[in-house]
């Protein structure tokens, strides 16, 4: 990872900026992404087979609605968290692979 | 009626029959396990926090739905996308984080019909949409030449293939018949696939402009690279 300070000048690390960037487009995914169903869901629609959906078994923020907020706020906390969630998951998965390699003698 | 912006973007159970779904969860598992055996053999550190920068900005870029003509919208898949940065096997992994948390905790996506997700959304974009842009960049002189056409047509038939994928699938469990889902879904992920393409070539095209060097991860070798080494 960078932390990068080229003696003095201070830079903001790069994966700050990219989350930076990923974190504004949650939010505006929240306020403008369009509502209309998505090709499988329009299809499914469209030709009659949405019906065989079942529900899931449990809930925890089902449609990117985070419970107890409205409107685009409760979207924007549900997409940040899942943010956050999908980036530890991945970086931990990723420590994990790259340790057990050095651990094994490669 | 206040209809809200992000809701199902993902198959839910029932969408296929429970035969098909473990036959399609078994498959995913042998490719996912395959990942795991290649990035673990071949992942640099460095290379671990743009694995978590990809997931994130995929999951994010998925709520993103974007209008396809009247009452239709589409969203990003992003496997091609990963794919070109981190290698078909990281990206496999990256893909199948994505997509089980959708599932698991925004219940995106039903349990049982996970494993086809994973397939769909994931690997077909990951191995099947990396290996055509392999082709397509070979066919235009090299990657560094040919990497954003290549991107754009592997990105697109991703989608469709995508979209192929579940279609098989709904017919063989017997929801829908062949005839009828086939060119429905075929022709509205035909469209969705131009913003898929539009997407991941502008993603590709900024990072190149801003961390050029995070174009050559597989190159380095800091993540593991197609099956051709």
């Amino acid at each position: 990872m960078t932390t990068t300070t080229d003696r003095g000048r201070f830079r903001v690390p790069w994966i700050i900026v990219a989350l930076g960037i990923i974190a504004a487009l949650v939010v505006a995914a929240s306020i403008w992404a369009s509502a209309d169903p998505d090709g499988l869901e329009r299809v499914a629609q469209d030709i009659g087979f949405l019906d065989v959906a079942e529900d899931s078994p449990f809930v925890l923020i089902a449609d990117y609605v985070f419970p107890g907020l409205d409107g685009p706020l409760a979207t924007i906390v549900a997409g940040l968290i899942g943010v956050a969630i999908v980036f530890v998951v991945v970086w931990l998965l990723g420590r994990v692979l790259v340790r057990r390699r050095s651990t094994s003698g490669d | 009626m206040f209809s809200l912006p992000v809701t199902m973007l993902h198959a839910p159970d029932g969408f296929v029959s429970v035969p098909i779904a473990i036959a399609m969860w078994a498959i995913t598992a042998v490719v996912v396990g395959y990942a795991v055996m290649r990035t673990n053999r071949q992942l640099d550190e460095r290379a671990v926090p743009l694995l978590g920068v990809m997931a994130a900005f995929i999951f994010a870029a998925q709520m993103f739905n974007f209008p396809v003509g009247p009452g239709m919208s589409g969203h990003l898949l992003g496997g091609v996308l990963a794919a070109v940065l981190l290698g078909p096997w990281a990206a496999t992994l990256v893909m199948t984080a994505v997509v089980g948390v959708q599932a698991l905790v925004f219940q995106d996506g039903g349990l049982l019909i996970l494993g086809a997700n994973i397939f769909n959304m994931g690997a077909v974009g990951t191995l099947g949409g990396y290996a055509v842009y392999r082709a397509v960049a070979a066919l235009l002189g090299g990657e560094r030449r040919g990497r954003l056409p290549a991107a754009a047509v592997a990105a697109w038939i991703s989608v469709v293939g995508g979209a192929l994928a579940i279609t098989l699938q709904l017919a063989a469990s017997g929801v829908v018949p062949l005839g009828l889902a086939l060119p429905a879904m075929v022709g509205a992920h035909a469209l969705i696939g131009i913003g898929e393409a539009a997407i991941t070539v502008a993603a590709i095209a900024f990072i190149g402009g801003t961390r050029a060097d995070l174009l050559r991860l597989r190159e380095t070798g800091a993540v593991p690279a197609g099956a051709d080494r």
